[in-house]
């Protein structure tokens, strides 16, 4: 996955980095079931692997596919960018470790969670719908609000021909 | 010092692909090639996000009479969230991109900020 994600750095075809994306996708949701999200997983597989590229490709048809070189000196990036790694290395090492039964977050809410209150079997569907259902809501307003913005955008183009793009 | 490093591998690659994410981010000019930098800057934090519940023997956190360990349900709930929340933020992203290819002809950084330039020099010197 991080090869993937590097040769996707460095390649100007756009058409390949989308693809490269999508690729990208399916494999963090592999990653994903084996650290037994598999909700998550299969929204990854079908939003972010599905739908993020379907987007993408809508916006390269209407756009130029290819990335032009660029004319700034990539080491000053490259520089902010390993020394932020490198203080978030640093703040990681204070974390628990990984799978530690003893860790804040498997002792705060989350045995109450497993008790089965709702008589959902999947406890995620019981905890988004019922526990944290304000989250659901707040994430429907964004979702609106996105897609409100996407048509004020879109519907101000001159050109009647491309108007069927799908914004989403 | 090595061992400490192995337990923590997971924040290793988060962290990894989190810098990668930023500098697609920074250093390409490209619109739509920083919008894929910025969306593997969302997929690690779901990493960072789901690796921390993950219990050794664990299973997914679906209750059944023959399994006692499950995994973390909480942040597989933020995360659902925050994968759509992502994608409708790409979408706005892109239609914005699409808008500027369309004003513009470009949706290279370089060429947007030249293009500017040379026509706020157009307005304060009219003559030239």
């Amino acid at each position: 996955m991080a090869i993937t994600a590097v040769v996707l750095t460095l390649r100007r075809n756009l058409f390949a980095v989308v693809v490269l994306s999508g690729l990208y996708s399916f494999l963090m949701a592999t990653v994903l079931v084996a650290l037994d999200a598999v909700d998550v997983a299969m929204t990854e597989a079908a939003v972010g692997a599905g739908i993020s590229t379907v987007l993408l490709l809508g916006a390269l048809h209407l756009c130029k596919s290819e990335e032009s070189r660029s004319t700034r000196s990539p080491w000053l990036p490259l520089a902010l960018a390993s020394s932020v790694g490198v203080l978030l290395i640093y703040g990681a090492l204070g974390l628990p470790d990984f799978a530690d039964p003893n860790a804040p977050i498997h002792q705060h809410v989350v045995p109450r969670y497993l008790q089965n209150e709702v008589d959902v079997p999947n406890v995620v569907t019981a905890v988004l719908a019922s526990f944290r259902g304000y989250d659901t809501l707040g994430e429907t307003t964004v979702v609106f609000t996105a897609g409100a913005g996407i048509i004020a955008l879109l519907r101000r183009r001159k050109s009647s021909t491309e108007k069927n793009r799908d914004g989403k | 010092m090595i061992g400490e490093l192995f337990e923590h591998f997971s924040y290793l690659v988060t962290v990894f692909l989190m810098v990668t994410g930023l500098y697609i981010v920074i250093a390409r000019g490209n619109l739509i090639k920083k919008l894929v930098g910025l969306s593997i800057f969302q997929t690690s934090v779901y990493l960072l996000y789901i690796a921390p519940g993950k219990l050794l023997g664990g299973t997914a956190p679906i209750l059944a009479p023959q399994y006692g360990i499950y995994s973390n349900p909480l942040p597989h709930v933020l995360i659902l969230t925050a994968i759509v929340v992502g994608v409708a933020t790409l979408a706005l992203g892109l239609a914005l991109a699409v808008r500027i290819r369309e004003a513009y002809g470009t949706i290279e950084e370089d060429e947007i900020t030249a293009l500017d330039n040379a026509r706020q020099d157009m307005e304060r010197d009219p003559d030239r």
